[in-house]
């Protein structure tokens, strides 16, 4: 599974790093980091609904307060 | 309207605009020979003897537009007919010379090259005169003056001499492309080449960024221009050109000050990499010093890197103040990850070719970098970034020392300290142009408030130290 985070500019302002620091941080916590893969880019073409993350080719909207909640939902319930 | 420093560039500036204007609409091969008149039209000349000469340099600026002559690696060309053919007789004594009783000129020369005939006035003999100035220095009257072309008194690393016909000519072996006598010649008679026909086609070929993608990599120093619109406009207008996104080269920086500041540690010693004009300074005139250039790229060709390495088919142009740049992109090692590279001037003839007035567009962001990665744009905010990324890593022993070189001149003496081992820094900064980056050739305005715009847009920046804003790159 791939995990892609923004880190426009846009998504920057946003709260990208906190949402990719959380993220390094719960995929280490639930030890799954050999079957995930985290990635960074330069925009995604949708800054209005950032912070934008896609897993695999699917997109979601995260910011640093829900990010738990995505990652339990979307990553954690897929990988396992 | 637009803010130019001088009429040459906005001359210079004209013939981009119409260049790209064409080649937006793909009829440029049709209508390259209609520019000039486009341009001067009529029959009154404004800035040489007659309209058919103004014409006849502006073709040549058109050349030049379109990326210039193919078989000179430099990217700095003189423009033969547009060349004054300055005199150029170094320190004259001229009729203002009164023949006073108190001859300070003579007494101030310590070569002897001062001498008076019977009326008391004052000549120079060429044989035995060093053009110290002093005797002009000390003239009451101001009668002493230096004929020097601009150009070669611009090029502080002596590269410009005249050619039989004397004509300004560039030893190629000797420049270092920082563009000084671009921006010095009054009459506009050196140009950088210009590659925006590259960022027009690979804007067009990527068909509205679906093919691949064109990144827009935006030197710090913008913070300084385009002063009569908001930054957050000017990245909308790079959108609206057709850019993919617009990425801070501040970030390449931070990933700069990061890696250079570990490097040093371990060198010991190291000379920046980051001014193309400077490190070709040091590889051209003091070789036996290149072994101490850090082999860290430029913040430029670091971002590029980044990008490419993410995305191997995006391309990447580089915006900015620099004519050494286009150089830098040149080099083998810098080549693969940077595809063109432009100036402000050419930017701003970009925008205007497709009638895009940036004033009129909402702001867009642009924070990918920390403070101290913004302030590379001037002199000092590299060295003040390398202290702070040694502070992050908790590095404690190893005391930074820095020799901040404001301008080639002091990066020359620098070096030549360095040599003879009286050198008191384990860092030199080297800055080809005055005020670093702010001062580059490629600027619309060099206004020197611009340190203190760039300071203001480091300080807006979101993060506040290297280490958090490069810690989403790993």
């Amino acid at each position: 599974m791939k995990i892609t985070v923004c880190i426009g500019s846009s998504c920057h302002i946003k709260g990208s790093r906190q949402v990719v620091e959380k993220l390094q941080e719960l995929i280490g916590e639930s030890a799954i980091g050999d079957s995930v893969e985290l990635d960074g880019t330069f925009c995604m073409g949708k800054c209005q609904q950032g912070v934008c993350v896609t897993v695999d080719d699917t997109f979601y909207s995260v910011s640093p307060d829900n990010v738990n909640v995505f990652f339990d939902e979307n990553v954690l319930k897929k990988v396992r | 309207m637009y803010k130019f420093d001088t009429k040459v560039q906005h001359l210079k500036y004209k013939v981009l605009r119409e260049v790209a204007r064409f080649a937006w609409e793909d009829t440029l091969l049709e209508h390259v020979m209609e520019i000039p008149g486009i341009i001067v039209p009529g029959k009154v000349p404004t800035m040489r003897c007659c309209v058919y000469k103004e014409r006849a340099i502006l073709a040549d600026r058109v050349r030049i537009a379109v990326g210039g002559n193919k078989d000179n690696p430099n990217v700095i060309e003189v423009i033969e007919t547009a060349c004054d053919e300055c005199p150029m007789g170094g320190y004259e004594v001229t009729n203002a010379c009164r023949g006073c009783l108190a001859h300070r000129c003579v007494d101030a020369c310590k070569f002897g090259a001062l001498s008076l005939d019977e009326n008391h006035t004052a000549h120079i003999d060429k044989t035995l005169c060093k053009e110290c100035g002093a005797c002009a220095k000390v003239c009451p009257y101001t009668a002493i003056i230096s004929l020097k072309r601009p150009c070669q008194n611009a090029c502080k690393v002596k590269a410009i001499s005249m050619n039989d016909e004397w004509v300004a000519a560039i030893d190629n072996s000797k420049c270092i492309a920082c563009g000084a006598c671009v921006y010095q010649c009054p009459f506009g008679a050196i140009m950088d080449k210009s590659y925006i026909l590259d960022v027009i086609d690979l804007i067009k070929k990527s068909n509205e960024n679906k093919n691949y993608k064109v990144y827009a990599v935006v030197a710090p120093s913008i913070s300084s221009q385009f002063s009569y619109a908001g930054l957050g406009q000017v990245i909308t207008g790079l959108k609206e050109l057709g850019f993919y996104t617009v990425v801070e080269t501040a970030l390449g920086a931070d990933m700069v000050a990061d890696a250079e500041s570990r490097e040093l540690v371990e060198k010991g010693f190291l000379t920046s990499s980051c001014c193309p004009a400077f490190v070709s300074y040091i590889e051209k005139n003091h070789p036996e010093l290149a072994e101490h250039i850090s082999h860290n790229l430029s913040p430029m060709a670091t971002i590029a890197r980044y990008l490419k390495n993410k995305d191997e088919n995006c391309k990447v142009v580089f915006i900015g103040p620099c004519t050494a740049k286009k150089a830098e992109a040149q080099k083998d090692e810098v080549k693969p990850f940077v595809d063109v590279v432009m100036t402000f001037e050419e930017l701003q003839a970009l925008f205007d070719s497709k009638d895009i007035d940036i004033t009129t567009l909402p702001e867009s962001d642009l924070d990918n970098a920390s403070f101290f990665g913004r302030i590379f744009a001037r002199s000092g905010g590299l060295s003040e970034a390398v202290a702070q990324a040694m502070k992050e890593h908790g590095e404690t022993e190893f005391k930074l020392e820095p020799c901040i070189c404001n301008g080639i001149e002091e990066c020359k003496l620098a070096l030549l300290k360095k040599k003879k081992g009286v050198l008191d820094a384990n860092f030199i900064e080297g800055m080809a142009c005055v005020g670093g980056c702010i001062g580059g050739a490629g600027c619309l305005t060099h206004e020197a408030k611009s340190k203190g715009e760039v300071d203001k847009y480091g300080s807006q920046a979101l993060e506040k130290t290297i280490t958090d804003a490069i810690s989403v790159l790993k």
